[in-house]
């Protein structure tokens, strides 16, 4: 099954053809030029993976993120950023995003981080029903 | 810490705060044309597996990448007269440019907080005779107060006029002025006023403050 992903950045032309190549690999991608506009979407939809801009206007990926694990625990972020230092990635993963990769992308390694990230939903989503099952048949008495 | 010294270390992270900015801008712009070449390939790729090219597509990638190309080139252009502007202590410039400059050079950290700029520059030449990097490191402190200080419209608007006795610099559509946005002007801009002889002047009742630069323009 494709892999469903979720690119936030500021950058509309940076947006847009990074989509399409994520299209052309099969994956189905939806875009949002904001923090804002990404945590709308992810109120009704969940993805994979995110991509989220580490600096953008208004609201910043780390901010976007902690609210967004807060909606959705299992969600895997993956910072792309065009900042050249390592520390704010390195920040970032201590709030807990997944990954972070550098502009200008290297599309075979976006796409193993992408994969990778849909396995770890996979799992935890799965563990969360698992605990979930086991909540209702303790509570049932079973 | 002496004046001059405060002055030489607000200066060299002024100098770090604006490469640390150009150099992001200039990654994205690579990380465009990068994403530009890589859809190409992916067409080649395509084309080789049998997929007919579509020349209008094509033809729009390489606007996009001379676009990017255009807007690469204008930052760096921003980068050399910055770097430049450090080489002589005292010069003859337009106004009207330095503002142009220190646009381009904030236009980042507009963007970031949210702020539109806005210049209003007069179709005649400002000229002033001072420190072009002095200058810019003042009116980079008084433009980052001015965005924080920005009213409800966002907005942030800068005029240049010459007067009697020298330049006036206006920074307008502001809201509060000394509270949350900090106190204005502290110690580097009033070091840097003193070195420029220059002068900042707050008006909240019009919700402006004023920069005047003293000192007869040169002949143009």
């Amino acid at each position: 099954m494709a892999e469903k992903v979720l690119i936030v950045d500021d950058d509309k032309a940076f947006l847009q053809i990074l989509a399409e190549r994520m299209q052309n690999r099969g994956m189905e991608v939806t875009t949002a030029e904001s923090a804002a506009a990404a945590l709308k979407l992810l109120e009704k939809e969940s993805y994979d993976a995110v991509l989220l801009d580490l600096m953008m206007p208004e609201m910043g990926g780390i901010e976007a993120l902690q609210i967004m694990r807060k909606k959705q625990p299992e969600i895997q972020v993956i910072f792309v950023t065009g900042h050249p230092s390592v520390s704010k990635g390195v920040e970032a993963m201590k709030l807990g995003a997944m990954d972070f990769i550098p502009k200008p992308v290297d599309m075979s390694e976006l796409t193993e981080k992408i994969q990778h990230a849909k396995a770890s939903r996979m799992i935890l989503v799965e563990k969360a029903s698992q605990e979930k099952i086991k909540k209702i048949l303790t509570d049932k008495g079973w | 810490m002496a004046p001059m010294d405060l002055i030489g270390r607000c200066g060299i992270q002024f100098f770090g705060k604006m490469s640390a900015s150009i150099s992001h801008d200039l990654k994205n712009v690579l990380a465009v044309i990068n994403e530009n070449a890589g859809l190409l390939e992916d067409f080649c790729v395509m084309a080789e597996k049998g997929k007919a090219l579509e020349p209008t597509r094509l033809k729009r990638l390489a606007e996009d990448v001379k676009h990017q190309i255009r807007r690469g080139d204008r930052i760096i252009t921003s980068l050399n007269t910055f770097a430049h502007s450090a080489d002589r202590e005292s010069v003859a410039i337009d106004l009207r440019e330095l503002l142009g400059l220190l646009l381009e050079l904030t236009q980042r950290s507009a963007s970031m907080q949210g702020v539109s700029l806005a210049v209003d520059r007069p179709p005649d030449p400002i000229m002033a005779t001072t420190s072009p990097f002095l200058l810019l490191n003042l009116l980079w402190f008084c433009l980052d107060y001015a965005m924080k200080a920005a009213g409800p419209e966002k907005t942030v608007e800068i005029t240049a006029e010459k007067t009697d006795d020298g330049t006036r610099l206006h920074f307008r559509k502001l809201a509060e002025m000394g509270s949350g946005a900090g106190s204005f002007p502290a110690e580097p801009e009033r070091l840097l006023t003193g070195v420029l002889n220059a002068q900042i002047q707050l008006d909240p009742d019009s919700r402006e403050f004023v920069v005047s630069l003293r000192g007869r323009a040169p002949e143009e």
